[in-house]
This record gives structure tokens, sequence and C-alpha cells, in this order.
């Protein structure tokens, strides 16, 4: 079974809002039975842009039910301009979270808001360009969605995006094309962490620099390896040089080398300075 | 939480017979000698293995001799294919299904990338196989292939007999998954020419972690497992004797209960489905329902999702399963299903019953009571319902 929070089961057992407004001033209807899920969201406004109604009604797994319900409790008696502010972050957080595999039922929600919230304003059913660029076939994800996935929830990997908006989860063909993305929002990313200020190894003593690989490593590193049953250890630091040793199932394992260069080495040059490097312990 | 279990998921798992349990125990306790020992306190545990070797054999109709033991049905699945194709050595031809059990198609793909050619056959609408399809296929030189005697989701039953004496007839080595099969219906390897055929414990009311692979005399096989000279040096390593033992004594119990077993779960699952078609409109049977299970029920029900389902059934403490994309753990309804061609309004809410010889009316009552409220809960919360 799904690790569901009590709250995602409640909201699952107990959907809010159920059902559609009479005469809505938005509608928006994203998914479809082919995706495996579909959500439509009306909503109604009050003469000063507040949403005083709003119903759903969604075909999917407990998560997907869940997800839209908590959407419709949140964005009640919010005003348009506040609901669109409202991220698929936001929706994880309100249920205390989501399994990262059904991270997407936020996605899908969020945008059922969005293509309403355009319905109202324009009277369009459809927020998507035709002329978009659909980047995964199988579910119709376009570049755009991606791109914003990856940007808002600080995606690395091909199998996150799957796990936030599908792309990716069926023939599988446009995985390359996902990896171009990734990399693409990377670049983005280092070019502002190289606009914010100076480095900040230079201004950090021996100690500091220490406790801050330490940070990384627990925050950032260790819980990802652990994802795959593998684990790493701090041994030691002497200046840029960071000793680690390999845990579990990256002890001896054949990539080890690419997770210690490509990804332990990377994060902590991006994370603590760009002089870093990263050694294996020598048994 | 219901403290209520009613427990129709058998073709996942069983529970552990009672009688199988105790026939365990003293294999834990007093007969804890390695049964290659050459001293008599190893010497009549060996003994115990050999006679769960025969009880095996004697419900297939093959010699105790043909019966080797492995960990699980996946176990016998990889050792069959793997150890076929390495004997043959290089670009080798494997004609499977579509429908089979991963563990089947997952060795065929393994196969595939090191260097042998892989054909899955398609099946039609209500999951049967393309026979002429394999008839074609089977041209040229001689081929391994993998079909299962029962899909493992719908129940349905493939002609295996037909089918092996077709690979046979064109110089094949034919292996079935028999997973769902063994114990449930009879098997006569006398009069199926099958070489190569896997079962497993837990689906028989075993524990988990017991398996075996029937291999026809005379079939070449690479060593699958090297090590000792156990199993007749076809798949080394001390013997899981408890298990053994385990596996034994729940292949007598089949066999003592198969024809009266058969005949009650096919009227409970009977009775289960009129039942729900009856009470729940739009629901629908997935295959071939002249040819299945006695104990198996796939239906859908359609515009409502089938993890939510499983998650109400649940609540109430009825344990099913579904092939749905999100119960799958992937984002794609189940690979069986689809094969089958089912619209995607039903695939996804895909529902399996299955049931074994402690299902009881009462458990059947159960979920007929409170499977249309489920239904009736979703498709109101579903956009794709068409107002009557």
């Amino acid at each position: 079974m799904w690790d569901y929070t009590e709250k995602v089961l409640d909201h699952f057992r107990n959907p809010r809002n159920v059902g559609r407004v009479e005469n809505p001033d938005g509608t928006g209807t994203v998914g479809s039975l082919a995706c495996g899920d579909s959500l439509t969201l009306t909503f109604k406004l009050d003469k000063n842009n507040r949403i005083t109604d709003v119903k759903f009604q969604t075909f999917g797994c407990a998560s997907a039910i869940a997800s839209s319900s908590a959407l419709t409790e949140m964005v009640l008696g919010k005003t348009i301009e506040e609901a669109e502010k409202i991220t698929n972050r936001d929706i994880a957080q309100f249920l205390g979270g989501l399994p990262e595999q059904k991270m997407h039922c936020s996605v899908m929600g969020r945008e059922a808001l969005e293509v309403a919230i355009h319905n109202y304003r324009t009277g369009e059913n459809m927020v998507k360009d035709l002329e978009e660029k659909i980047v995964c076939t199988c579910f119709g994800v376009s570049e755009n969605e991606i791109l914003r996935v990856i940007r808002e929830n600080n995606l690395t990997t091909v199998e996150q995006v799957t796990n936030f908006c599908k792309a990716g989860g069926g023939c599988g063909g446009c995985k390359p094309d996902i990896e171009e993305l990734l990399a693409t929002v990377q670049i983005e990313r280092k070019a502002v962490q190289a606009k914010s200020a100076a480095s900040p190894a230079k201004t950090l003593t021996n100690l500091q620099k220490i406790k801050l690989v330490q940070e990384v490593m627990d925050r950032d590193i260790r819980p990802a390896l652990q994802r795959d049953q593998g684990d790493a250890e701090l041994v030691d630091m002497d200046g840029d040089r960071v000793i680690i040793a390999f845990r579990g199932m990256c002890a001896g394992c054949q990539t080890a080398e690419i997770t210690r260069k490509d990804f332990i080495e990377a994060k902590l040059r991006e994370c603590v300075s760009p002089t870093i490097t990263v050694e294996e312990a020598r048994p | 939480m219901s403290d209520r279990l009613v427990y129709l998921d058998n073709n996942v798992s069983t529970q552990p017979a009672p009688e199988v349990v105790a026939a365990m125990q003293p294999f834990f306790t007093e007969l804890w000698g390695n049964p290659s020992s050459m001293h008599f306190f190893g010497g009549q545990v060996a003994r115990h293995v050999e006679t769960a070797r025969e009880k095996i054999a004697a419900l297939i109709h093959a010699d105790p001799s043909e019966i080797v033991f492995t960990s699980c049905g996946t176990e016998s699945d990889n050792m069959a294919l793997n150890g076929v194709a390495e004997m043959a050595g290089k670009n080798m031809r494997v004609i499977t299904s579509r429908v089979e059990h991963p563990a089947v198609l997952g060795a065929c793909r393994h196969l595939r990338e090191n260097g042998h050619t892989v054909v899955e056959l398609a099946v039609d609408g209500v999951g049967q196989l393309d026979i002429a399809a394999l008839r074609e296929a089977l041209y040229g030189a001689p081929c391994l292939v993998s079909i299962m005697w029962a899909n493992n989701e719908t129940g349905v039953i493939f002609p295996i007999d037909e089918i092996a004496a077709l690979v046979k007839s064109m110089n094949g080595i034919m292996h079935t998954d028999a997973v769902q099969v063994f114990g449930k219906l009879p098997i006569d390897v006398r009069r199926t020419p099958v070489d190569l055929l896997s079962l497993s414990g837990h689906k028989i009311h075993a524990p988990k972690g017991i398996g075996a692979l029937y291999i026809r005399r005379g079939t070449r096989l690479k060593t699958y497992l090297i090590g000792g000279h156990q199993e007749h040096g076809r798949r080394g390593g001390t013997e899981n004797v408890p298990y053994i033992v385990a596996l034994g004594k729940a292949a007598e119990l089949m066999q003592a209960h198969m024809d009266a077993d058969a005949t009650r779960m096919a009227k409970l699952r009977d009775r289960l489905e009129a039942g729900l078609l009856k009470t729940c409109p739009d629901s629908r049977i997935n295959g071939d329902t002249r040819h299945r299970l006695p104990n198996t029920s796939n239906m859908s029900f359609e515009f409502i999702e089938g993890e939510a389902i499983l998650y109400h059934l649940s609540d109430l403490g009825i344990c099913a399963s579904s092939g749905s994309a999100c119960s799958s753990g992937s984002l794609e309804p189940s690979h069986v299903i689809r094969a089958m061609g089912v619209p995607f309004t039903a695939a996804h809410g895909s529902i399996r019953f299955s049931l074994s010889r402690y299902t009881t009316d009462a458990d059947i009552d159960y979920v007929l009571q409170h499977m249309p409220g489920i239904v009736t809960k979703l498709r109101a919360i579903s956009p794709f319902v068409q107002k009557k």
C-alpha cells in the first residue's frame, strides 16, 4: 500500500465539495480516461472576485481524489489573484505530503485550477497552446509543463519528472528529451547561483566548511543514495579534499565512481565551494 | 479499519494451511540436519526431502528425479529460460505471449539483450492466444517457447496440450509457467508434452520462499546455481528443508481437495460475478469465461479507478487486486488487460478477486453487500458518468 498520510485518507474517504457548480464562472478539465486520471473543477465568484463556491469531479486513484478535494478547500474564499498563486507543492503540503510517485496528482490539481481561471478570463477551455511542443506523446505533456514542474519542484532526474507530470512514463521514448530539459534548467540554476554573490567558501573557516559539507551530505546526498539502498559517509576533510566512504548498495557498486564524481562532487561544488574534490577513502 | 478479513487475493499469495505449518515444525526444532551429511542425523532429513519431491511429482505425474526445488516461481522461470538459452548459445528464437507473468517477460527481455530473438504473441479480446500466429512463428530453426498455462490476472487457461504438441512437432523446447494451475487443476506431463514447468508454493497454501521446476528427462539445461551436488547438480546450495517439506504437504492437500475445491470455488466465484453484474451497472467480466481457473474473477467497473476501489474495499477488510495504473505502481494499466484490448474506460477500473479453499459463502455475501455502495460513491465523484 502507499504510505498515505491520514489527511490524504480523510480527503479520499470523505471528499469535500463534490459535483459541479451551477452556472460556473470558471471551468477547468485536465487529464483523460486514457491517462488514468481526470479532474473537472468549477467555481463561482462573488462581486469582489472571491471564490464563493467550488466543486470537483475526479476520476482517479485515492491521492487524485484527495488532491482535488484539498484543492477545493484551499481556494474557497480566495480571490482569483490569490488562488492562482497556489502551486502543486502547496497542495501536497496541505495534505501533509504525497508519495513521490503520486506527486502528479497534485500537479493535476494545479493545472485544473489554472485552466479554470483561464476559462473565467478568456472563455476558452484550454490553456495549452496548440503550437506548443509536446514532448511526451503517450501522456500529452508539453515542454513548458515539464520545465515548470522541474523548476517549481527542484527536480533533477527523469524518474522524478515522470512522478510529477507522467512524462516519460509510457513508452519512454521521450526520456532523452527530458534529460535535455533537466540539463537546461541545471544551467539556469548554476547561472543564478553564480550571480548570487561570491562563493561562500572564501569566507568559511575550516570548521564551518566541514559543518557545511556534513549538512549537504545529510540533507541532499544521503537521502538520494538511501532511496536506492545505498549510502555514503563523510570520513575526513583536508582543505578542499573531501574523503568519503560508500556504504550499503553503493559499496562495490559498479557505478559508484559516477555517483562520486557526477553527483556527490557536483553537489558539494554547487553548495559549498567550486574547488571541492571528492575522493573515496582507501580501505 | 474493519475487524473483518475477507481475503480474495489468493492469486497473489495464499494462507499457509495449518497442516502445512505443522508439518514444517519438526524441521526447525529436531530434524535440522543437513540432508547431504553422511550420518544418521542428516540422512533422516534427506528422506523427508525425497518424500516431498515424490508428492510434487505425483501431482503432475512426473518422475521425482524430474523435480528441482527452487526458491520461487520467478526463479523456476529464470532457471528454465536462461538454462535453455545458455545451452543453445547465440541467437536462439524465443516465443512467448504478451500476457506472461513479469518473471517470464523480464527473463525474455534479458535474453533479447543477450542477442536472442524474442517474439511476443498477441491475445484476442478474451485473452486467448492466437494459435495460428504461434504456428507461423514456429517455422524455421527450433525455438524455445514459454507460454503460461493460466493467466494470473484473468485466470484464462491456454490450451497447453495443443500448444505443447505443436511446439514438439516442430522440435522446439516447451516451457510453461504453471504457477496458477499447479494444485488447482489436473496436470499430467505424460499427456501434455511440456519439457519444463514452473510451480510455486505460496499459491497453494505453502509459505513464501519455495518453488520447483519440472525438467523432463533429457532436457538439456545449463546449471543455474553453481555449487555443490544438490538437486543432482542442477541447483547447488543446501536444501531449504522446512519449506520443501511444506511444499510437499501442500501439494498432497491440493491433490486430496482438488475436485471438491474447484467445484466449490467456481460456484462461489460465479455467484460473486452474477451478483456484481446485477447490482453494479456498467460492469463486465474480463477474459474467456469458458476457459478459466475456477478461483479467479477479473471484472471492470467503468468510469472509476481501481486503486480507489481497492482502498475502499480495504477499509472494509476486503483484500483484492487491480490492474489499474496506480495500483500497478506504473503509469499504465496492466499489460494483460491492455493486451486484450479492453477499452481504457474499463481497464483502469479492473478488479481481480481470487478465491481459495478457505473462501466462504459469508465472504462472498459481504463483498456483494458492500461493492455496489463503493461503486456508487466513486461514480458520484467521477466526471465521466453520463447523467441519465
